[in-house]
């Protein structure tokens, strides 16, 4: 049994391959993931991402609530809009989940989750928002469309009311506003520019049918995540998860250590673990001959294993394999990862690969 | 829907065989499982001058989504294998039984032949999946 977003119908009129993701009945691709992919980096998609989880946080103490419940620390966000990126912890330092958090009023804030971990996330949040005071708010009401590409803004700022438009443009990067039924936000999961958009769940189809009418186009789950990939950001599942820290998943610059008198879940795990040193680190791996890369490989330098890759794939912009690893800290400049029994030889560079639709690597 | 052409052979991993006039036979991956799969981004075919056998895993074609085996249809020793694919692994999306074809062999054993399935057969066979 999956759930359907409210845009099913628009999913299935536009051809998309529709496959269950996390208990969701969520397009794949509409025909070519390669081509909607290129279509974000040089034009203008939109994604469907109303399976994630809009919790909404109200009460007087929420901020202290946050301040103990994320790694990173909420006390950054000083402007209403404002949106920062965390992971939420276990004691022991294991990631339940990353999310976006937003700051809408000293007694609101606003946190986006993953579907797949949603009724884990809910539980933990709820466990410790009870004794807080919190008031804790599932948005099942509202659905979510992200905008994504050089053109993106461009073309959402044509449908919207001309109050919506004017706050749209005015929006900082990692901000959202409220305005006239929808609540904007300048963020993403691409590596380029746009919006996500939170709309009532009635009224999802006829922004969808708005947009498509701007000429944006609809992009499946596969492009999302070669995206991602690409723009160097972490996959909850894929790149950390419950076993992992930020410390070793590439999110260090996630975790607010300063201040120390702020007691955050999973401070101790972290402190611990930083002061034993010699941590993995995650690095960005790009394939020098034909394969692809993917999760799950063996990375090896000088016969040894050193780590393994957690996110694989081929990136349609630079036209080569590409991954993310985890590996020991001695890795530098070249390793192999093996494919088939066989090493294949890969450069080891800083992510994100591509950003803006250019390469941010050097490819010679 | 698949498309599935007559004239050919089919095994029931989605291979396709097509018996030239000379006697040797080109293989390919189906219209299914080119949908399944999805885009294609890289293809490794058997070494030229190599044998392979039926049942045996003797290519890999590599999709955005996943690597899969292809599996050999037919035994004999490879005598060509489609160059083109290596700049162009979308020929196998495009025109799967045409262009996109993987290597042809020199059969070693035609009654192999007559274990495979035709048109009519696959078509159930793939009807049967999707269900």
């Amino acid at each position: 049994m999956t759930i359907s977003t409210p845009l099913l119908d628009q999913h299935i009129a536009a051809g998309g391959k529709m496959v269950d993701f996390a208990g969701w009945e969520m397009p794949l691709h509409y025909g070519s993931q390669i081509e909607e992919h290129h279509a974000v980096r040089r034009d203008a998609g939109m994604f469907d991402v109303s399976h994630m989880a809009v919790v909404d946080l109200r009460g007087a103490g929420v901020r202290d609530f946050l301040r103990t419940l994320l790694a990173n620390d909420v006390a950054k966000l000083k402007t209403p809009g404002k949106a920062l990126y965390s992971c939420m912890l276990k004691e022991d330092g294991g990631v339940i989940d990353d999310l976006i958090v937003y700051f809408l009023a000293d007694d609101f804030f606003r946190l986006v989750v993953n579907a797949g971990t949603r009724d884990k996330d809910l539980a933990w949040i709820r466990r410790q928002a009870a004794p807080a005071g919190v008031e804790v708010v599932e948005r099942r009401d509202l659905a979510m469309i992200a905008v994504q590409g050089p053109h993106a803004r461009e073309k959402a700022d044509k449908v919207f009311t001309p109050a919506q438009c004017r706050a749209a443009q005015a929006l900082k990067v990692f901000s959202g506003v409220e305005s006239e039924g929808l609540f904007i936000a300048r963020t993403g999961y691409t590596g380029e520019e746009g919006y996500e958009i939170m709309v009532d769940a009635a009224d999802a189809p006829g922004l969808w049918q708005v947009l498509l009418a701007q000429g944006v186009r609809p992009i499946g789950l596969g492009a999302r995540d070669s995206l991602r990939l690409e723009a160097g950001m972490n996959l909850y599942g894929s790149d950390m998860d419950e076993s992992t820290t930020p410390l070793v998943s590439g999110l260090s610059w996630t975790v607010a250590l300063e201040p120390q008198t702020r007691d955050f879940t999973g401070r101790c795990a972290l402190e611990a673990q930083r002061d034993q040193g010699n941590l993995q680190k995650v690095v960005g791996l790009v394939l020098q001959g034909r394969g692809v890369l993917r999760a799950h490989q063996k990375v090896v330098l000088d016969g040894k294993t050193v780590g393994e890759t957690t996110s694989g794939g081929f990136s349609p912009s630079l036209n080569k394999s590409i991954a993310l690893a985890r590996v020991e800290a001695c890795v530098a400049d070249t390793c192999q990862v093996e494919v088939r029994g066989k090493g294949l030889d890969c450069i080891v560079v800083k992510p994100p690969f591509v950003r803006h639709g250019k390469a941010c690597i050097d490819l010679d | 829907m698949a498309e599935i052409p007559s004239h050919l052979k089919f095994s029931r991993s989605h291979e396709w065989v097509e018996v030239l006039d000379d006697g040797t036979a080109r293989v390919g991956i189906t219209d299914h499982a080119q949908e399944l799969l999805g885009d294609m981004v890289f293809i490794e075919v058997p070494e030229c001058g190599s044998e392979v056998s039926a049942g045996d895993e003797c290519a890999v074609v590599e999709s955005v989504k996943a690597a899969s085996d292809v599996y050999s249809p037919v035994s004999g020793e490879v005598v060509e294998v489609n160059e083109e694919l290596a700049d162009s692994p979308d020929l196998v999306n495009h025109h799967p039984y045409g262009d996109g074809w993987l290597y042809r062999v020199k059969l070693s054993d035609d009654a192999e032949l007559d274990d495979l399935l035709d048109g009519d057969g696959y078509a159930e066979l793939v009807a049967d999946e999707d269900h």
